[in-house]
């Protein structure tokens, strides 16, 4: 291949082929013990979704989804802050903008005049920051923060004046920790997230199995990964242990360089987790030798944990208690077009997965 | 809560644009009754004979690979013309346009427009010109109204459409959708993915041949499985969709993987949807002689099996294709 070019298939076909898939499923047939596994990122709950592979799985291995959807667990005040910044370009990925606020979504103060930005990139915004004022709304996980502190590293370098980033960053490791110690959470295995462990690597998960007795499994999100990765859970049931699947671009020690940049330009703090809460040690705030790029400090922001409407129930489905179906809501009051919760928005939502693939 | 779902119907938002459901929901609430509408459509036949249909153009940006904004404001109305059978004859052409536009740019763009009409067998007859202060538009904008005349004893409707009917479309999926991401968002995909926006009038009249051909409309905003849905929703019909013949190029299916999209739901601007009850492979080889029909296919079916749309995936798996609401939001990983 030519150099700069970018080849973006990456033979995704081999993690597809049908014949393989179904000789998993059919040794997974063998193994009868009734088992919860908690698919912890949206992703994977898409992917299983897509393929139809929860109807295809036995019955009594049953996957629920996690708290791995960053958009699901932004506290909905983030909305309320944002569209109280008049005057200044909100740069965000898209999934963020039909979240409901208290009042408002982004896209509806967009069409009442705020100016927000939907961008693919943290690098957009720095481009629109050369325009005008511009707030980089910094949602996700260990995937995309790299990225984002490569945008700061970049920001300072060109000495530019009108841009921050709005710290809302969350870490998985402890997010899963603070699961785990809710007595509540009936979990016998994790499928563990796969972009986020290009970054962190699966040492970052084995305090699981020291800790709690709990195994889990690194992998892709083609259906031959998700298959294999049920199959390492189970095969490893009773004498439970890190495995990676995801070994074609996952190691143990993960991204060097990637880990080493987030660290330079964040430093651990607490983050709020809608329907978790205050978890101590699962967020990154910008360290003081950034603080120019700060929009916590530049605009007095604070992040407040109110919830949305009260008969919404995403805390319980993020921690895996109950099934997106068992709410109320579901598919009832909230839909994709009048999402209630925030589970309902983001495609990757667990919510969402459901009313797409499984109501 | 009540005024979250009062502020959704007080002010337009894109995702009223986007040819989902919520665009479905704004017709039906504002125009349909106020108009006396027996039925939404993209043309209206009148006298059973001459066909009329209007689009409003603007995308962003102007100029894309695979086309631009005067070839698409030919393409798209001729094939809303087309699809009811009728032969598309005369264009009438309306243009807002930005102070400070260059006129250069203009002149590429009336080319563009003219090179396609002749392709497309039709005739530029008359237009309108605006021009509104900077800023109040992006560039250009361009409405075309088409005229066309129904041959006699051409007949597609969805009425048409009943159990074991096969649904073709007449190649790759999100071409469009997928070259207006890369333009757009700079994502430097090399060779950048090209348009697919063509006028399929000669694809019909290669359908026309059968007599079994039964309905056709362009997958345009929201895609095959909009289309499917509404076709479910005005007959009640099912239908399955086969994973494995969906003709979608392996770029299309990685950008989509990255970027947390669906190609069913993109926007084509040289696909359709065709229903035809026994497709046989002389009309399928004819199809796929012409240049708009390379990757034509059979995808799927009209059946009782099933209540609403569903796609059955290379595994087995039935899953269900729903109507979307908006637009699709590109995720954040």
């Amino acid at each position: 291949m030519e150099k700069g070019r970018r080849d973006i298939t990456m033979n995704l076909q081999n993690y597809r082929q049908p014949e393989l898939i179904k000789q998993v499923l059919n040794d997974l047939n063998e193994f009868k013990r009734a088992v919860t596994f908690m698919e912890v990122c949206g992703s994977h709950t898409m992917a299983i979704g897509h393929w139809g592979l929860r109807k295809l799985l036995p019955e009594n291995i049953r996957l629920i989804s996690g708290p791995g959807c960053p958009v699901c667990v932004t506290p909905a005040s983030v909305i309320d802050e944002l569209i109280k910044l008049k005057d200044i370009t909100i740069a965000t990925f898209g999934d963020l903008i039909r979240v409901p606020g208290t009042e408002q979504t982004l896209e509806q103060a967009r069409a009442l005049g705020a100016n927000i930005k939907t961008v693919y990139s943290p690098l957009d915004a720095l481009d629109l920051s050369k325009k005008q004022e511009t707030v980089f709304v910094g949602i996700g996980f260990e995937t995309t923060i790299p990225g984002i502190a490569y945008t700061i590293l970049e920001a300072k370098k060109q000495n530019l004046t009108n841009f921050s980033v709005l710290p809302l960053f969350k870490l998985i490791p402890p997010a899963l920790d603070a699961l785990l110690t809710d007595e509540e959470v009936k979990i016998n295995g994790f499928i563990l997230p796969g972009h986020v462990s290009v970054v962190i690597g699966t040492d970052a998960y084995e305090f699981i199995p020291k800790k709690y007795g709990i195994g889990g499994v690194v992998t892709g999100f083609e259906p031959l990964d998700i298959v294999l990765g049920i199959k390492n859970l189970v095969e490893q049931i009773d004498n439970p242990g890190i495995v990676n699947e995801y070994s074609r671009i996952v190691t143990a020690e993960g991204n060097i360089a990637a880990k080493s940049i987030m660290s330079d330009v964040f430093e651990v703090g607490n983050a709020i987790w809608r329907g978790l809460g205050e978890i101590p040690g699962s967020g990154l705030d910008i360290r003081s030798e950034y603080a120019q790029f700060d929009a916590l400090k530049r605009y007095d922001i604070t992040i407040k944990n109110i919830e949305g409407n009260p008969a919404c129930l995403c805390s319980s489905v993020l921690k895996g208690k109950i099934m997106p179906l068992d709410c109320p809501l579901f598919a009832n009051i909230c839909t994709p077009a009048n999402p209630i919760g925030p589970c309902m928005v983001s495609s990757e939502g667990s919510c969402a997965a459901y009313y797409k693939y499984e109501k | 809560m009540q005024h979250i779902i009062s502020m959704k119907n007080d002010i337009i938002t894109l995702g009223h644009g986007s040819g989902a459901a919520l665009t479905r929901q704004l017709i039906s609430e504002v125009f349909a009754g106020k108009f006396k509408l027996a039925e939404l459509n993209d043309a209206a036949c009148i006298d059973n004979h001459i066909t009329v249909t209007t689009d409003a153009y603007v995308v962003n940006p102007l100029f894309f690979p695979g086309g631009d904004i005067g070839k698409l404001s030919i393409t798209g109305t001729v094939n809303d013309l087309s699809m009811n059978g009728s032969v598309p004859a005369y264009i009438v052409a309306s243009f807002i346009l930005e102070e400070g536009f260059s006129i250069e740019k203009l002149k590429l763009i009336a080319d563009s427009m003219q090179k396609t009409a002749e392709e497309a067998g039709v005739k530029i007859i008359a237009g309108d010109t605006k021009v509104v202060e900077k800023g109040k538009c992006d560039g250009v904008y361009i409405t075309t109204t088409g005229i066309g005349f129904l041959p006699d004893g051409v007949n597609l409707a969805a009425k048409n459409i009943s159990e074991g009917d096969k649904i073709i479309v007449n190649g790759s999926l999100g071409d469009h959708t997928v070259a207006i991401i890369n333009a757009r968002q700079n994502l430097g995909l090399d060779p950048a993915p090209e348009s697919d926006c063509a006028p399929l009038r000669e694809v019909i009249e290669i359908l026309l041949n059968t007599t079994k051909f039964k309905f056709a409309r362009d997958a345009t905003r929201g895609g095959v499985a909009t289309i499917l849905n509404e076709i479910y929703e005005d007959t009640g019909l099912g239908m399955i969709i086969e994973e494995t013949s969906l003709p979608i190029k392996d770029s299309t299916t990685a950008l989509c993987g990255l970027l947390g999209l669906d190609p069913l739901y993109m926007a084509n601007e040289g696909k359709l949807v065709a229903i035809i009850s026994e497709p046989n492979n002389d009309m399928l080889s004819r199809l796929k002689a012409h240049k708009y029909g390379k990757d034509s296919a059979i995808i799927g079916k009209v059946t009782k099996e099933v209540k609403g749309v569903y796609l059955r995936t290379a595994l087995g798996s039935l899953r269900p294709l729903l109507m979307l609401a908006s637009d699709p939001l590109p995720r954040i990983c």
